[in-house]
């Protein structure tokens, strides 16, 4: 289990450099066109047309369904456009309940954005240690990781429940954010990353040239470890933005929240209070965007990160 | 972001390249400073934990006197773990978990398996396009994402029972049956897109000259599909079936979800609602936590196995 140093995911990379995501030059039989190449384009485009339909109708309806007033949402027909409420109903939505919507917007920010951005820093100085220091027990303390990593988060949620609310952590920041800091599969892909990017060479002038270790680090390393940097940290982020069960545990103060929890208790009470259904819908489609923005916009190393993860 | 930490210049100028002792014991020095977080937060949300749990688990919550006195902590011994283990709806939950395993695999990964070799294959259009429709549910917040669907399966408010209706069909997405394949349903719907761009990443690597060479041999796109590609990734597939059941024993958000209606699939449908329906409506820390124990042991040992797997699929 210690030998797990090979750079798989250097390879991953490498398949997804930009010259292999481009198509190949399509190998095509240059063969005149006949009538059944037509009839199978059709079909595959067609099926691939059909997918694509699966996929982004629930996104469509909730787009649609967001423009709905209360009443129009059960009237009308779900994809046609009734009256159109939408910014009524993202003025009721920031102004529901003094604006806690809002609140659980901030919370989000925080457990996903803060804490990723730590649990990054995190794991790479961690993975880089390991790569580039010697010291004695180094496998056996890596092996840790390792069985860190066969451990899902999931499972030790109750524990961690339990023991928080021994030390009385339950029901502040700390209690989601904490856990969220910890990742050893992004300590395991940032020694992996940082045997590939990081030469020793190079590490060996910085000394020479009389930089600090935590200068060397900062100054030298991390601009070279940056792709791997934006791998762990996408990892981490939608795993963190994921996470719904820690959150659902630990938190009973509803100021506190993220907002996939916010939109979970509004859910849970749509039936006595139907007025909260618009907001449901709109609320999720606020929480959805910026995530779909972020994510066509970063799209090059989130897929790095994904196949990286797959080839583990 | 590295702003506030660059103000050490004046400290490491003193310990210069000069004695390679004084290297040395920096290098160790600094190996701690970077390895320490890590390892120290670690220890108190992962370690201390599982640890927690294990002591838990071996104590039982008993009301003294006639019920009165509160609660008194008593050493069960294995006695929540034999609780646990002979607990018809602990054992339900891992029931359920595999039925959902047999069904859903096949359709997720078939289906992106497909829609990978189709998005491969030359005569599809618009790529970049299909890769992005098929990958934005995932970019949806788990929990959102159910919620959606959630929705969508509630009659009045959703196209699909309007549909079927019309079509003279009376699915009925929270029946006891069905909520099965609305659960089957939210999952494939969040996953099939990412599989997909797993596996359309290993087409992509596949060396054209070994395509060439079947085409040239006479083998039409199909058979291409089948005798060259899928073997060729199938180290990838059997990771990613692997990797899936790993999260299949964990499921909690779509089913927690789907049974805000279908009050039919219980509280404790799958493993992990089970413990959070013991732990948060039974109260019963004790059972909670061996059943914690438990379904870490085989979360471990799948993964356990992921990882074997990979190992030796990737050093064939």
């Amino acid at each position: 289990m210690s030998t797990h140093t090979a750079p798989p995911v250097a390879e991953a990379a490498k398949t997804d450099s930009p010259a292999a995501t481009e198509p190949r030059a399509v190998i095509k039989p240059r063969r005149p066109r006949r009538p059944r190449q037509l009839t199978s384009k059709i079909i595959v485009n067609g099926v691939l047309i059909f997918f694509a339909f699966y996929t982004l109708m629930p996104l469509t309806w909730l787009v649609i369904a967001s423009t709905k007033s209360y009443r129009d949402l059960f009237a009308t027909n779900p994809f046609a456009i009734g009256d159109f409420d939408f910014f009524h109903n993202l003025s009721e939505l920031f102004a529901y309940n003094d604006g806690i919507y809002l609140r659980w917007l901030g919370n989000s920010v925080i457990y996903t954005v803060v804490g990723t951005l730590l649990s990054t820093l995190i794991s790479v100085a961690c993975g880089y240690a390991f790569a580039k220091y010697h010291f004695r027990g180094k496998e056996k303390l890596f092996a840790v990781v390792l069985l860190g990593i066969l451990v899902p988060s999931t499972v030790t949620a109750l524990p961690l429940y339990l023991l928080a609310s021994e030390v009385g952590l339950v029901n502040t920041y700390w209690a989601v954010l904490l856990p969220s800091l910890v990742n050893p599969f992004g300590v395991y892909l940032s020694r992996v990353f940082s045997e590939g990017y990081v030469p020793g060479e190079v590490l060996e002038a910085a000394r020479m040239d009389g930089a600090g270790e935590l200068r060397t680090f900062l100054k030298v390393s991390l601009p070279m470890l940056a792709p791997g940097f934006m791998t762990v940290f996408l990892f981490t982020f939608t795993a963190s933005w994921n996470n719904f069960y820690t959150s659902l545990m630990m938190l009973n103060d509803e100021e506190l929240y993220p907002v996939n929890l916010g939109l979970y208790a509004w859910m849970k009470s749509v039936y006595q209070h139907p007025e909260l259904y618009p907001l449901v819908i709109i609320g999720s489609l606020v929480a959805v965007v910026p995530l779909i923005a972020a994510f066509l916009s970063l799209q090059r190393f989130w897929r790095s990160g994904l196949t990286a993860g797959a080839v583990k | 972001m590295a702003a506030p930490l660059a103000k050490s210049p004046a400290a490491p100028r003193t310990s210069a390249p000069a004695a390679n002792g004084s290297t040395r014991r920096n290098q160790r020095g600094a190996a701690t400073l970077f390895m320490a977080p890590f390892f120290v937060l670690f220890a108190a949300v992962t370690l201390a934990p599982i640890g927690y749990a294990a002591y838990m688990s071996l104590y039982r919550e008993e009301s003294s006197g006639l019920g009165f006195g509160g609660t008194e902590r008593v050493f069960a011994g294995l006695g929540n773990f034999t609780e646990a283990l002979t607990d018809e709806a602990f054992l339900r939950s891992f029931g359920n978990i595999a039925i959902y395993c047999l069904i859903y695999i096949p359709i997720m990964i078939g289906g992106a398996l497909a829609l990978a070799l189709l998005v491969d294959s030359a005569i599809a259009r618009a790529k970049r396009f299909f890769q992005i429709a098929y990958y934005l549910p995932h970019a949806v917040p788990g929990l959102v994402g159910s919620m959606i669907w959630l929705y969508l399966y509630t009659p009045g408010l959703s196209p699909i029972t309007d549909t079927l209706s019309t079509l003279g069909s009376d699915w009925n997405f929270f029946g006891k049956d069905e909520a099965l394949y609305s659960v089957i349903n939210v999952s494939a719907w969040q996953w099939i897109g990412y599989n997909m761009i797993i596996f359309y990443a290993g087409l992509q690597a596949i060396p054209r000259e070994t395509l060439e060479a079947a085409t040239v041999d006479g083998a039409g796109a199909l058979r291409t599909a089948l005798r060259i590609k899928i073997p060729m990734i199938r180290s990838t597939v059997v990771l990613t079936v692997l990797f899936t059941c790993v999260g299949a024993i964990q499921l909690f958000d779509a089913p927690k979800l789907v049974q805000l209606r279908a009050a039919e699939m219980g509280e404790d449908w799958s493993p992990t609602m089970f413990i959070y329906k013991a732990a948060f409506m039974g109260h019963d820390y004790g059972l909670a936590a061996a059943a914690s124990l438990l379904l870490a042991l085989i979360a471990g040992v799948l993964s356990f196995v992921v990882t074997k797997i990979g190992n030796r699929w990737k050093e064939s």
